[in-house]
């Protein structure tokens, strides 16, 4: 089931399981993010296999190919290297249950289009794809595709039945304060005021005592000294807020379930 | 459900003054209740993250397990209440989350590689191959032709052979050699090997994926194989080295020519999912032919593995007799029918007679 830039499962529960779709753009990021690891990770290979087939052949350390190379440079240099480039994107994706670092990085995951984690085999048709993806370069087929289709999938997802959809940055841990009342009308302030109270150390101090007056006020303080009270005041004026929310203490209002 | 502004009026003065609002109105003490109530959810939801997180790295405990269950139906009953009450709140977001979290771990299949492996090997597979029989006729039978087609070229054309061979290769066959007699002095086996069966898995893998042109792509790498070994041997023959051509073939060939007929018979598949989709619609369909498809090949892989072996070490061995190649060609192609069968793996040569 597709909702616009979600994907939307059913489940046992009957609550629908919503997985917003990674568009062109964030698997882009994530692919030079691969593509830089990869690269690195064969020339890292590539130069201490070199210098040490040099220095074990030649006596020198070297980083050039040898003038004649036998079965040692192509073997333990050159195979290798070429196995860490094409190898990196079937073997991590199987490793990591449908991620790769550079998809870590960017919040992105592969799911089946029921919401699972593809298997292996469906990791590896996805990359085996990539022959048709990569076509003729640049990955100009894949990016065609991902921009012509409704889930921004690439021919390879199409062949695998796979999407990447994004790992929400929820945060670690129940924001106490927001889910103890969802229905008060307090609900979106408390909301602003956490975030407030997150980044009050990167604000500059006037504006985050302007943002912190408005909240509380917009919370309910009347105090009248409010105007005047310092940007130490103003913030433990919010954490009074937050703390009594957390607790379940004073959002007492306009919960009518 | 409806919220009151002058609730929010009256919280302004509870969150000042907490403690007196909460013993002050009758109702505020069953909404405290309730708040209690969504602060034990919280924590459980707390819980439940780390749980879920737990079996996502290997945690295997029976009790994490059963709870992880419970879990997810509370956190759907409390997602479902946060959809509608707060549907624009970081409360949903976390709620959406956890549940997408809890959901790909319960419904994620069970790592088991053996039996993965055997009922690849045993069934999959088997099964696999039996339904592309009549692809597989098809595609050996474009081979075959396109073959024919190529040495009826170059027999009536000898100029032709350019557009299959290299001037090299050319040079050397109108000198009495064929290019395969100085292939050791060139580069070590083990190189050999490793350049060919590179080279084979994308040939193979290109026959297979090119299907996704709607078949078209993967007959013409069917074909343009099938052109290029009959116009290079009708070549050859014209000099009279094509026994000597077949001496350095069938130990890998049998096996090699096959599997790029099954990676076509595959693709061909592919393609016929895409013309024909049947009810299903295109990307359903095409899907379900590469997840039928994908264990063939995995084996024409693993196969090619083998045939570049036999390529590097065996075929250009000079002082390998013509009985040996036979045996090893042969031999290796009657693994292949066993694995690609399921005998390898034990299944039995009745129960395939038994299914139809």
């Amino acid at each position: 089931m597709n909702g616009g830039d979600e994907l939307r499962i059913d489940s046992a529960t009957g609550v629908e399981v919503a997985l917003p779709v990674a568009g062109a753009g964030g698997r882009a990021f994530a692919f030079l993010v691969d593509w830089h690891i990869r690269v690195a990770l064969a020339l890292a290979w590539y130069g201490a296999g070199a210098l040490l087939h040099s220095y074990a052949t030649r006596g020198t350390p070297q980083l050039e190919a040898p003038f004649d190379p036998g079965v040692g440079w192509f073997l333990g240099v050159i195979a290798p290297t070429a196995l860490i480039y094409f190898a990196y994107h079937p073997l991590l994706e199987v490793l990591m249950r449908g991620r790769t670092p550079g998809k870590r990085y960017a919040g992105l995951r592969i799911v089946t289009r029921d919401g699972r984690t593809p298997g292996t085999g469906a990791l590896l048709v996805r990359n085996v794809f990539r022959l048709v993806d990569s076509f003729p370069g640049l990955y100009c087929v894949g990016l065609v595709a991902t921009l012509l289709t409704r889930q921004a999938v690439r021919v390879g997802d199409l062949a695998a039945g796979t999407v990447l959809v994004y790992e929400r940055d929820a945060a670690a841990s129940a924001p106490r304060w927001a889910l103890a009342a969802p229905t008060s009308p307090r609900f979106a302030g408390l909301e602003l005021a956490a975030e407030l109270e997150n980044r009050w150390p990167d604000l500059a101090p006037e504006k985050r005592a302007g943002l912190a007056r408005d909240l509380l006020r917009r919370l309910g303080s009347a105090e009248p000294e409010l105007a005047t009270a310092d940007d130490a005041s103003l913030r433990r004026r919010l954490g009074a807020q937050l703390a009594a929310a957390g607790t379940g203490v004073g959002i007492d209002a306009g919960v009518t379930r | 459900m409806s919220n009151t502004d002058t609730g929010a009026e009256r919280s302004s003065d509870a969150t000042t003054q907490p403690d007196a609002t909460a013993a002050a109105h009758p109702a505020s003490r069953q909404e405290a209740a309730r708040l209690g109530d969504w602060l034990s959810r919280a924590a459980r939801w707390d819980a439940a993250r780390a749980r879920v997180a737990r079996i996502g790295r290997g945690a295997r405990d029976v009790d994490d397990a059963a709870a992880t269950l419970e879990d997810y139906g509370a956190v759907a009953r409390d997602l479902a209440i946060a959809r509608r009450l707060a549907p624009r709140s970081r409360a949903r977001e976390f709620l959406e989350d956890t549940y997408a979290r809890l959901h790909a771990e319960i419904h994620r299949p069970a790592w088991q590689p053996r039996h993965a492996l055997r009922q690849l090997l045993r069934e999959e597979l088997p099964a696999t191959v039996r339904a592309l029989r009549p692809h597989l006729a098809w595609v050996t039978a474009l081979f075959v032709l396109a073959a024919l087609c190529g040495a009826w070229l170059v027999t009536r054309h000898p100029g032709l052979v350019a557009l299959f061979a290299s001037d090299e290769m050319i040079a050397t066959v109108e000198r009495g050699e064929l290019w395969t007699d100085s292939l050791l002095n060139v580069m070590p086996s083990a190189v050999l090997s490793v350049q060919i069966l590179t080279n084979n898995i994308v040939v193979s893998l290109f026959a297979y994926v090119l299907g996704f042109l709607f078949g078209l792509g993967t007959f013409y790498i069917i074909g343009l194989n099938g052109l290029m070994l009959g116009g290079v041997f009708a070549f050859t023959a014209q000099h009279g080295l094509e026994g000597r051509l077949f001496e350095f073939i069938v130990a890998h060939g049998v096996v090699e020519l096959s599997c790029i007929c099954l990676s076509g018979a595959a693709g061909a598949a592919v393609g016929e999912a895409l013309a024909r989709p049947g009810l299903e619609t295109r990307a359903a369909a095409f899907a379900a032919a590469t997840r039928r498809t994908g264990p063939l090949m995995l084996a024409v892989t693993l196969l090619l593995l083998g045939c570049g072996f036999i390529e590097g070490y065996v075929s250009p061995n000079p002082d390998m007799p013509l009985l040996t190649r036979l045996v090893v060609g042969f031999g290796y192609f009657a693994l292949m029918v066993a694995l690609l069968r399921g005998w390898l793996s034990g299944a039995s040569r009745g129960g395939d007679r038994t299914r139809r």
